[in-house]
């Protein structure tokens, strides 16, 4: 520096200046005020616009919504209390609050089971959510399913039981025949399960063990069809999801082609189309007296769309990782399963976390599309009793925006989460 | 830097490469290569870009699968049977141009990884063995941290501490010092150099004359997919017989 301005005089500080408190005018919310709202003559214009269109909208709102009437049998009731006034009629809710969450066919006696089970799916998720609980907690994971099941369908005990011993059963032969090769072990899982399962079906058929009053799928409904189908979609279709990108890049052309049909069709093919194959169609391959449950066919329906839009969000994280990953894995000797399990999916996923979430969360919002199929989810207990009903007809906007609050709950909570999965997960350090 | 390492080399054969020959479509990468590399031996690779070098020692590994003649390391024939490979790759340690490292995984954990999955050994000794080869490669106080953490020259350094911890009877290297600073070289060499001290077999793709000089028992220069010329470090550097080997050195110390 000194070189560049050579007539410059040298200089020491011989006294130090004391620290000083800004201006008012540069600290302070006098200077954020300026900065943020006010900072030119343009955007001063544009804040006072803003705050009056925020004023409008509160001004007609709040008192709607402040004002609402939340005691009254029906809507003529609800007007006879307002007398003119405008206000909303949230007395729908509460009168039909049970008929919004669990449908109007649930027998209202058993509401504890399907509370019950939506209680420990909080204990069943927990250990997959938060990787950092105790890894034995998974065994009730394991367990919920079977557990929800006998809850919510009632019945006897002996099928999840069985269902839940086929899987066991599976899974260790799996274990067992999977060192041999993969395929023996797929089939060699998959027989197992399926003679646990023909067996026990025909060893228990008509015993009847801790028995709770059975509830057909054709009465539930309400938010809890919604959570039920988002919930079993989502934890089905995320790692059918993982299968179908790995298979899509196998070296084995037929698995590959499978899967490749598969996906592109899925997705060429609108969700509402299948979900109507589901109510209709399939009753034609089946005979009558061996129908597969509704339920289950809309479930094997959404899982089928939403797996084939995931596979693809994982395909692009798989495709994003680098080749050295790969070799680095395959030089270290680690088999093909290793490999995918301890290096390329941990990855591969963490860059599909935000694709995945997306999925899930529309996915979650899609299964109001089962009211179009007659099926009385919380839109189509909305759409159908409530709003048919000569008491409550024509509350619109307080039920659906009570279903919106609903959905907005939810999808909001996955959201977050996924912002902290990705936060704890980040070990790049760009 | 100058004194040499003392030769120890056996009759024992490593690795025992005979007319192998490797294409890409129709391209002829790799031709009639024959290479015996004997237990203790260190070779260096050198030749100019493309000329082979990466593919060769990727093929000893099955990395790159060859397609005519026979490869075999530590009496284990190199075929598409994948339990000869598995077993190959569990004896040949690599380390890559890029390092590799896992980025998800701490630096103990990239370490401990293959040992205890594929080697079945229990965490705790995993874990120990670890620590005592990031402590020879001088970076024990790192072993918490992530990679994307630490400078480059730290990271080879780590892969090769991760390859260390295999146990493996060779090493192969591909350029393991090309994506380093010149003041990072440094430190990964002077492993390199502890490690050939040790007596282990390696095989190294690197430009680093210095390193070839000191630590190399036989170097060994390819083009366009073949053997040219191999020698004694000393012959090699002093004498080259071919014209081709001649240009390429004065390319590269020339300046
Ligand atoms: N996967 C591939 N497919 C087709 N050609 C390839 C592939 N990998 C390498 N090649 C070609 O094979 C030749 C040898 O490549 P290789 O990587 O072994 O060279 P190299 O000697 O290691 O060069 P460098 O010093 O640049 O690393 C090059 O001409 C390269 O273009
Ligand atoms: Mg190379």
């Amino acid at each position: 520096m000194s070189d560049t301005h050579a007539e410059s005089v040298a200089f020491v500080r011989e006294t130090a200046i004391p620290p000083a408190l800004p201006p008012a005018t540069v600290s302070g919310p006098v200077k954020w005020m300026r900065d943020n709202l006010f900072p030119t003559w343009a955007n001063g214009l544009l804040t006072v616009a803003a705050l009056y269109i925020i004023y409008l909208i509160l001004s007609s709102s709040l008192p709607w919504l402040l004002g609402g009437i939340w005691n009254a049998e029906s809507l003529a009731q609800c007007r006879e209390i307002l007398q003119g006034n405008s206000a909303a009629c949230f007395a729908v809710l509460s009168e039909r609050w049970n008929q919004l969450l669990f449908g109007f066919k649930y027998p209202p006696e058993l509401y504890w089971r399907p509370t019950l089970a939506f209680v420990l799916l909080f204990i069943a998720a927990a250990p997959v959510l938060f990787f950092d609980l105790p890894r034995k907690l998974l065994i009730f994971t394991g367990i919920y399913p079977f557990l929800a099941y006998w809850l919510i369908w009632g019945g006897t005990i002996l099928t999840p039981l069985i269902a839940l011993l086929g899987v066991v059963v599976g899974y260790l032969v799996f274990n067992r025949f999977v060192k041999g090769s993969f395929a023996a072990g797929m089939f060699g899982g998959v027989a197992a399960a399926l003679v646990v399962w023909i067996l026990g079906g025909m060893v228990f058929s008509g015993a009847d063990l801790f028995s709770l009053r059975s509830v057909s799928s054709r009465d539930l409904g309400g938010f809890m069809l919604n959570m039920m189908l988002g919930i079993t979609c989502v934890s089905l279709s995320v790692p059918i999801g993982i299968a179908l990108a790995l298979g899509r890049q196998s070296d084995l052309p037929i698995v590959k082609y499978i899967c490749v049909v598969f996906i592109e069709f899925i997705r060429g093919v609108p969700l509402i189309t299948l979900l109507f194959v589901a109510s209709v169609m399939l009753s034609y391959f089946f005979p009558p007296e061996r129908t597969v449950d509704l339920f289950l066919r809309v479930v094997i329906m959404i899982t089928m769309f939403s797996s084939a839009y995931i596979a693809e969000v994982i395909r692009g994280g798989l495709a994003a990782l680098p080749k050295g990953q790969y070799e680095a894995a395959d030089s270290l000797g680690l088999d093909y399963p290793q490999a995918m399990r301890l290096i390329i999916l941990p990855q591969a996923l963490k860059i599909s976390i935000p694709g995945i979430v997306n999925i899930a969360v529309g996915l979650f919002k899609d299964t109001t599309l089962v009211s179009v199929i007659t099926l009385f989810d919380i839109v189509g207990m909305i759409r159908g009793p409530i709003l048919a009903s000569t008491d409550w007809n024509g509350v619109y906007w307080e039920l659906f925006m009570f279903a919106s609050v609903l959905f907005f709950i939810v999808c909001y909570s996955i959201s977050q989460y996924s912002q902290w999965l990705e936060r704890r997960l980040a070990t790049d350090h760009r | 830097m100058t004194e040499a390492v003392e030769m120890k080399v056996s009759d024992e054969i490593a690795i025992s490469i005979q007319n192998m020959n490797k294409w890409y479509g129709t391209f002829h990468v790799l031709r009639d290569i024959d290479l015996t590399v004997y237990r203790g031996e260190r070779i260096v690779i050198c030749g100019p870009s493309g000329s082979g070098k990466s593919t060769l020692i990727r093929c000893i590994n099955a990395l790159e699968e060859h397609q005519k003649g026979r490869i075999e390391v530590d009496g284990t024939m190199l075929s598409s049977d994948i339990k000869n490979i598995d077993k190959i790759r569990r004896e040949v340690g690599m380390v890559f141009q890029h390092f590799n490292l896992f980025p998800h995984l701490t630096i103990l954990e990239n370490c401990t990884l293959a040992p205890i999955w594929v080697r079945k050994i229990p965490k705790k000794t995993a874990e120990e063995t670890a620590m005592h080869f990031l402590k020879k490669v001088k970076i024990p106080e790192q072993a918490d941290k992530y990679p994307g953490q630490l400078s480059g020259g730290q990271q080879q350094r780590v892969a090769i501490a991760r390859s260390l911890c295999m146990r493996p009877r060779i090493m192969l290297f591909d350029e393991p010092t090309s994506a380093l600073d010149p003041e990072m070289i440094k430190e990964v060499l002077d492993t390199m150099i502890e490690l050939a001290e040790e007596g282990m077999t390696m095989l190294c793709v690197t430009h680093e004359m210095g390193f070839a000089r000191q630590v190399a028992n036989r170097v060994i220069f390819m083009d366009e997919g073949q053997i040219v010329e191999q020698n004694e470090p000393e012959e090699f550097f002093k004498n080259p017989k071919s014209p081709r080997t001649k240009l390429f050195l004065s390319q590269i110390l020339g300046h």
